[in-house]
């Protein structure tokens, strides 16, 4: 890049500007440190949950004892300091039973955010459940919704309410032993949200689950189960947030979806939680484990993610296509800026016959940031017909950064079909002269060359979502291109 | 109109890519509602011109003057000389993928109106717009939903320009070799916009190698850029000479033009 472009955006552009970084003072109770059975009795207790929670989450905690926090990723980070991890936080004592119990700061914070909990000031067709540290503060439309018998609330009041669909599912996608990460938030998980939707039943408005880190040295441990009966349909979204704070904050979430014959699960996640500064000091370790399991005949799971924040990202929403003609969709946009690192990816494991998989991955890198898009697909013996469509594209913006793209793809049927496609581009400067020379400034041209690069992303997001998910990726690659 | 009045001055010009002097002193002077060809042979300097005007830095102005409209233009980043009314067809349109044309123009649209201080245009004016113009370019609608000039052919690449061209009505239009990778019917298309677009108080500066562009599009000055200079300066029949005798035999003035340098 020439030199007066340079100076000009690099200068002019590279304050910090994390709008989420802000944090609540609220009294909230808190486990002491670190991590043993005794601490897992305490949150058991704490929320009063019945002997096959406390069983389970026990059997977890020792297998995640016998297990080592895996290396093999391309994210570099000092070594977790688990015992000195708060596992639990909540901002209430006990859980409020409705919105007027909830502490007015949480509601102040959450409007900060954008997203008003009453149901009046609530968005048009969004139901929101947001979780604060560890405890989830509110349901919106959860009457409206059970009408249709749809359930959608916390998962703690899941367990509570209806615990024979937690027995079923609970750790039936992803393993209590699955990996690391899995194991600990399988072990220690305090909250998170919980849906199913009834049998031929088209869900009227978007679900969503906000989740905030607040306090310090807090470790958030979410859990989602989201249940699709036959023929149903839901559309989920989830999005994120954490304030600025110097010492690294673990996020450890699991998230499960099970789809029934010829239902229907989009899950589509914006992720901002704060990546550290310019310096890369500070910010969130997202560790996630999601994975969708297409059971039924002609189901369909899709993941839309787009994935600005956290210092490093390490996950790979994946599907698993047990069910026949079942359909499994991965779309990911990743921003590595400044010091990020995000190892991100998916798995497709096709079981079934005449089942199909879609992988649209987009890398951004920037800064001295690295991306890496890390891809499984399987195709099993008895999967006649599968077909898997990938195509992975890295951009480059500047000479700092890196991106490197790694498929596995195992077929062990002859009459499968798996296609690749990758590419690797940079902004070039001949695309921001021409933009120019039309009379866009460089930031329009570069957020206009980014929109560009992520509209197929964008277009499976909601709408107002997308639109969303386009102003972050214009904050947060502001000034990047030099 | 003030036909005195000057558009585009050019003052003593000289320009540098990476140390090595390609302009050599030009001097230009472009009115309201002239048309002006640049011609010359292959390493000139005449893209570098073109480049130079519409701000791309790679091109390094070491000496001398462009004032437009009075203004001095070396000063002013490209979108701004852009938003002022210089508007460069390139000789290589630049693919964006992903970027609908219609998102691309609207946007560069806007941003003119902006500068101006004037309102901007909504979906529906602008597409509103975009058919009239596209009508008046014989030019099938379906380009405004493709992406900015990704799969495009060398003609369509070029028509896009004249698209733009017409949609953003800049007062100084330099073409740069616009008529290089078209068909006749294309070149037919391409100068048939120009000269529609072409209004009293619009100018345009052609470079261009061949006389073809100006059978259909008939300046009325024609400059051969030599070695960076401009040595020797016509009506449109100059073209026709250049046509016949070619570059070579202009080599006496080169000489001419070398020693006025060393002086």
């Amino acid at each position: 890049m020439t030199s007066s472009l340079k100076k000009n955006s690099a200068n002019q552009y590279t304050d910090e500007k994390y709008r989420y970084g802000f944090t609540t003072s609220i009294e909230s109770e808190q486990a002491p440190p670190g991590l043993n059975e005794e601490i897992i009795h305490w949150i058991s207790e704490k929320k009063n949950e019945p002997t096959f929670m406390l069983n389970w989450r026990l059997k977890c905690y020792h297998a995640w004892k016998k297990m080592r926090e895996p290396r093999w990723s391309s994210v570099h980070y000092p070594p977790i300091q688990y015992e000195e991890i708060i596992y639990y936080s909540s901002a209430q004592k006990q859980a409020p039973k409705s919105l007027d119990e909830v502490d007015p700061e949480i509601l102040k914070t959450f409007e900060k955010l954008g997203i008003p909990l009453h149901e009046r000031e609530a968005l048009a067709g969004v139901a929101i459940d947001a979780v604060f540290d560890s405890v989830s503060v509110g349901t919106t439309f959860k009457e409206k919704l059970s009408k249709l018998g749809i359930i959608f609330c916390s998962f703690s009041e899941a367990v509570q309410q209806h615990p024979e669909l937690i027995q079923t599912y609970l750790g039936s996608v992803v393993p209590y032993n699955d990996n690391f990460f899995a194991a600990l938030n399988s072990a220690v998980f305090s909250d998170g949200s919980f849906c199913y939707i009834p049998k031929h039943t088209r869900c009227p408005m978007e679900l969503s689950t906000y989740f905030r880190i607040n306090a310090a040295k807090t470790g958030q441990f979410e859990r989602t189960l989201i249940i699709a009966d036959e023929g149903s349909y839901v559309s989920y979204l989830e999005g994120c947030t954490a304030p600025m704070r110097d010492e690294n904050q673990l996020h450890a979430a699991v998230v499960e979806l099970v789809a029934l014959d010829r239902a229907e699960i989009r899950y589509s996640t914006v992720q901002n939680w704060y990546p550290g500064d310019a310096q890369g000091k500070g910010g969130v370790y997202n560790f996630v484990t999601k994975r969708g399991a297409c059971r039924g005949y002609r189901s369909k799971i899709s993941w839309t993610q787009v994935e600005t924040g956290s210092a490093i990202t390490w996950k790979y929403p994946s599907c698993i296509l047990q069910g026949d003609e079942s359909v499994g969709e991965f779309y990911s946009v990743a921003v590595a800026n400044h010091f990020q690192q995000a190892d991100t990816g998916t798995k497709m494991i096709h079981l079934g016959k005449n089942t199909t998989s879609t992988i649209i991955s987009k890398g951004i890198s920037a800064g001295q940031g690295q991306n890496t898009y890390r891809g499984l697909v399987r195709i099993q013996k008895k999967a006649a017909q599968a077909r898997n469509y990938t195509q992975c594209d890295s951009l480059l913006m500047g000479s700092h950064c890196s991106a490197q793209t790694l498929p596995s793809i195992e077929v062990k049927n002859p009459t499968a079909k798996a296609e690749h496609e990758a590419s690797t581009s940079k902004i070039s400067e001949d695309q921001i002269f021409y933009c120019r020379q039309r009379g866009l400034s460089t930031e329009d041209a570069v957020n206009l060359i980014v929109n560009g690069f992520c509209k197929e992303v964008f277009k499976k997001l909601p709408m107002e979502f997308a639109v969303e998910a386009q102003k972050l990726l214009a904050v947060t690659l502001e000034g990047s291109v030099g | 109109m003030n036909q005195n009045r000057e558009m585009l001055a050019i003052k003593n010009l000289h320009a540098c890519i990476n140390e090595k002097e390609i302009l050599k002193g030009i001097e230009l002077t472009i009115r309201p509602g002239e048309i002006h060809a640049i011609m010359g042979p292959n390493g000139s300097g005449k893209s570098t011109l073109a480049n130079i005007l519409a701000g791309r830095e790679y091109c390094q102005v070491t000496q001398g003057s462009i004032m437009f409209e009075n203004q001095n233009v070396l000063t002013m980043a490209p979108e701004e000389r852009a938003q002022r009314g210089i508007f460069l067809a390139f000789q290589y349109p630049v693919e964006i993928p992903g970027v609908n044309n219609a998102y691309f123009l609207k946007a560069a649209l806007n941003a003119q109106r902006q500068s101006l201080h004037e309102a901007e245009l909504d979906a529906v004016d602008f597409l509103e717009l975009a058919k009239i113009k596209l009508k008046e370019l014989h030019m099938d609608e379906s380009i405004l939903q493709r992406s900015v000039n990704e799969g495009f052919s060398g003609g369509e690449k070029k028509k896009n320009e004249i698209l733009q061209l017409v949609m953003l009505n800049p007062k100084l239009a330099i073409l740069d070799e616009t008529d290089s990778g078209l068909d006749i019917d294309a070149l037919k298309i391409v100068a048939a916009g120009i000269n529609a677009w072409k209004k009293a108080d619009r100018s345009v500066l052609m470079v261009t190698h061949y006389q073809r562009l100006l059978d259909y599009i008939t300046p009325d000055y024609i400059h051969v850029l030599i070695q960076g200079k401009i040595v020797k300066t016509g009506g449109k029949n100059l073209a026709l000479e250049l046509e016949q005798k070619g570059y070579g035999n202009l080599d006496s003035l080169q000489l001419t033009a070398m020693h006025e340098q060393r002086q």
